[in-house]
C-alpha cells in the first residue's frame, strides 16, 4: 500500500517535471528556430536551411529605414529608461516614507498603466490630444512610453525601499545631513540594484513597445517594432529573422551584462564591507 | 501663516510625487474622461465629428450584433488563453518551487528572459515554427507523413498559441511568488499527521497558492483579450479581436467617436472583471506578480 502511493508521488512529479520541459522547450523553440534562419543562405525566410551565410545581416546594415527606426527606438528608449527611473524613484521614496492623505489611491492608480491593455490607452491619448487639437509629436510618445514604464520601475524601486531602514536616513540627518544628500549619500546606494533593475526594465518596455506606438507616433516615424510590423506586411524574409537576432541580442545581452557586472559590483563591495544588512 | 516643515511633511510627499501624479493625471486619467465624453459625439465622415450630443454610437454597439459578436468572441478567446496558462504555467511554477537542483536561479531568468525579447519578434517566430516553411511542416514533409503543408497559421488556435506563449511567464511568476510565500513546515505538518504527498498538495500546497493563481488568471485574461499584435501577425482577419477593431475604427475608418466607444466598452468590460477579482482578492498580489 505505501509502496504504491510513493510510486504515485515519484509519478507526478515526473509528469511535473515534463510539463516543465515542454513548457521551457515551448518558450524557446520559435526563438531558436528564428536565430538560427537568420543565417540561412536561401532566399525565403524558412526551412529547410539550404547554406550558413551572413548576407541578411550584411543587407540589413544597408537597409536605411531600419537602422533609422533602431535608431530612433534606442534614443526614445533611453531617454524613457533615465526619466522613468528619476521619478520612479522619487515616488518610490514618497509612497514608502511618507504618509499622506489618497496615498492608497495614489499606489493603486500608478499601477494602471500596467494593467489597461495599450489599445485603450493608446486610444485615449490621441482621442485627447484631437480634442485639444494638438499634433502626435516626438515628446508625446516618449512621454508615453514614460506612462506605460513608471509601474514597473515603482513596484520594483518600491519593494527595496521597504526593506531599507529609515533610521539610517535618519541618523545621517541627526548629523548635519542635508536631507538631499542624506538620500544621495545613504539611501540611494542601498537602493542601487533596484535602480538599475527598473532601468532595464524601462528600457526594454520603451524599445519593445508595439500597440500604443502604433498610435502615438507622429506622422512617418517609425520605431523598430512598428517597423518590424510593417515589414512584415509584406512578406517574412530572412532579413526580419537576422534583423529579430539582432534586436534579441540587443535586448537579451543588455540586461545580462548589466545583472553581470552588477553582480560582480556587489560582490567586491561586500568584501570591502563585510557586515552591510539591508533588512 | 507657514508652518514648519516636519521630516516626513505630507506636502514634500505632494511635491515628490508630483511629477508621476502630472503623468498619470494627463495621460491617463483625463484621457479615459474625455474617451468617455467623445462616446455622445456625432461622427459626421471619416475624421471629422461634431461635439453634438448624441446616443447613435452607444445604440450602434448596443443594437448591432456585430459588435457583441466581437466582444464575446473576444472574451472567449480572452478566456482559454488565461484557462490553459493556468493548467499549463502550474506544473512549472511548481517544479521550480520544489525542486532540490542547484541552480533555481537559472530556470528562473529563463522565464524573465522572454521578458526582454521583443514582443513583436517572439510573435512572429511562430511563423517560423507553424508556417508552410516551418520546423514542423517541414519536417512532416521530409518524413514524408503528409504531402501538403499543414494550414497551422493564420487562424484561432495560432492567436491563442501566440498569447499563450507570450502570456506563460507571467502566469508561472505568480503562481511562483504565491507558492514562495508557502510555510514549508506545514506542508511537513501535513506528511506527518499522514497526508500521502497528493493530500498534501490537495489540502495544504494548492489552497495557499490559489490567491496567485487568481491573480495570473486575471492578468492573462486582461492582457490576452486586450492585445492587437497576435491576432495580426498570427491570425487571419476572422480572428481579429477588439483591440484590431478599436485599430481599424480609428486608424482605418477615422470614426473617432465609435472607436472612443469601442474603447469605453473594453474599458468597462476588463474592469469589471478586475473589480470582481479585487472584490475577493485585494490587489496586493498583483503587485507582487508584477513586481517580480
Amino acid at each position: 500500500m505505501k509502496a504504491r502511493r510513493k510510486e504515485e508521488g515519484r509519478w507526478a512529479w515526473r509528469l511535473t517535471g515534463f510539463v516543465t520541459v515542454c513548457v521551457y522547450i515551448f518558450m524557446f523553440a520559435p526563438i531558436v528556430a528564428t536565430v538560427i534562419l537568420s543565417f540561412n543562405a536561401s532566399m525565403f525566410g524558412g526551412f529547410p536551411m539550404t547554406g550558413f551565410s551572413l548576407q541578411w545581416y550584411g543587407k540589413l546594415m544597408a537597409n536605411e529605414p531600419v537602422l533609422a527606426a533602431f535608431r530612433t527606438s534606442l534614443w526614445i528608449a533611453l531617454v524613457t529608461a533615465g526619466v522613468t527611473t528619476v521619478i520612479g524613484v522619487v515616488t518610490s521614496f514618497a509612497l514608502v516614507r511618507f504618509e499622506f492623505r489618497g496615498k492608497q489611491a495614489l499606489s493603486t492608480l500608478v499601477i494602471l498603466p500596467a494593467l489597461v491593455p495599450e489599445t485603450i490607452l493608446g486610444v485615449g491619448l490621441l482621442v485627447l490630444i484631437k480634442a485639444v487639437d494638438q499634433p502626435r509629436t516626438m515628446l508625446l510618445l516618449v512621454l508615453g512610453h514614460i506612462l506605460l514604464a513608471v509601474p514597473y520601475v515603482v513596484l520594483i524601486t518600491q519593494a527595496r525601499m521597504v526593506g531599507i531602514r529609515r533610521v539610517y536616513e535618519e541618523a545621517a540627518l541627526s548629523l548635519g545631513a542635508s536631507r538631499f544628500s542624506s538620500f544621495r549619500e545613504i539611501t540611494l546606494p542601498l537602493l542601487i540594484p533596484a535602480v538599475v533593475g527598473g532601468a532595464l526594465l524601462a528600457f526594454t518596455i520603451s524599445f519593445d513597445n508595439t500597440s500604443a506606438s502604433l498610435f502615438w507616433r507622429p506622422a512617418g516615424v517609425e520605431t523598430m517594432p512598428t517597423q518590424i510590423l510593417s515589414m512584415l506586411k509584406i512578406s517574412i524574409s530572412p532579413e526580419i529573422n537576422a534583423l529579430g537576432t539582432v534586436m534579441i541580442l540587443v535586448t537579451v545581452g543588455i540586461p545580462l551584462l548589466g545583472g553581470l557586472i552588477l553582480q560582480s559590483l556587489t560582490r567586491l563591495k561586500r568584501r570591502d564591507e563585510p557586515k552591510e544588512e539591508t533588512r | 501663516m507657514r508652518r514648519r516643515w516636519t521630516l516626513y511633511d505630507p506636502r514634500l510627499a505632494w511635491l515628490l510625487v508630483a511629477p508621476v501624479l502630472l503623468l498619470l493625471i494627463f495621460f491617463l486619467v483625463l484621457p479615459i474622461a474625455v474617451m468617455a465624453a467623445y462616446t455622445f459625439f456625432t461622427f459626421v465622415t471619416a475624421g471629422v465629428e461634431t461635439s453634438a450630443l448624441t446616443t447613435a454610437n452607444w445604440h450602434e454597439f448596443l443594437t448591432d450584433s456585430y459588435y457583441a459578436g466581437f466582444l464575446l468572441k473576444t472574451l472567449r478567446v480572452g478566456a482559454i488563453t488565461a484557462l490553459l496558462c493556468g493548467v499549463l504555467g502550474y506544473f512549472p511554477a511548481y517544479f521550480i518551487w520544489a525542486t532540490t537542483f542547484k541552480h533555481k536561479w537559472l530556470l528562473l531568468l529563463l522565464l524573465i528572459v522572454p521578458f526582454w525579447i521583443s514582443f513583436t519578434i517572439r510573435t512572429f517566430s511562430w511563423i517560423n515554427i507553424l508556417g508552410e516553411q516551418g520546423v514542423i511542416n517541414v519536417a512532416l514533409l521530409k518524413l514524408g507523413i503528409i504531402s501538403e503543408p499543414l494550414p497551422m497559421l493564420y487562424n484561432e488556435g495560432a492567436v491563442i498559441l501566440g498569447m499563450l506563449h507570450f502570456l506563460l511567464p507571467y502566469m508561472i511568476l505568480n503562481v511562483y511568488v504565491s507558492l514562495e510565500g508557502i510555510d514549508r513546515t506545514l506542508i511537513s505538518a501535513a506528511r506527518s499527521m499522514g497526508c500521502t504527498s497528493a493530500q498534501a498538495f490537495r489540502e495544504v500546497t494548492l489552497p495557499l497558492s490559489l490567491p496567485g493563481l487568481a491573480a495570473g488568471l486575471l492578468l492573462c485574461f486582461v492582457l490576452a483579450a486586450g492585445s492587437y499584435v497576435t491576432p495580426q501577425l498570427l491570425g487571419s482577419g476572422r480572428d481579429a479581436l477588439f483591440g484590431n477593431l478599436i485599430y481599424d475604427t480609428i486608424m482605418g475608418e477615422l470614426n473617432w467617436p465609435m472607436g472612443a466607444t469601442l474603447s469605453i466598452v473594453l474599458f468597462l468590460v476588463l474592469g469589471f472583471f478586475a473589480a470582481i477579482y479585487t472584490r475577493f482578492m485585494g490587489m496586493s498580489q498583483i503587485v507582487k506578480g508584477l513586481g517580480g
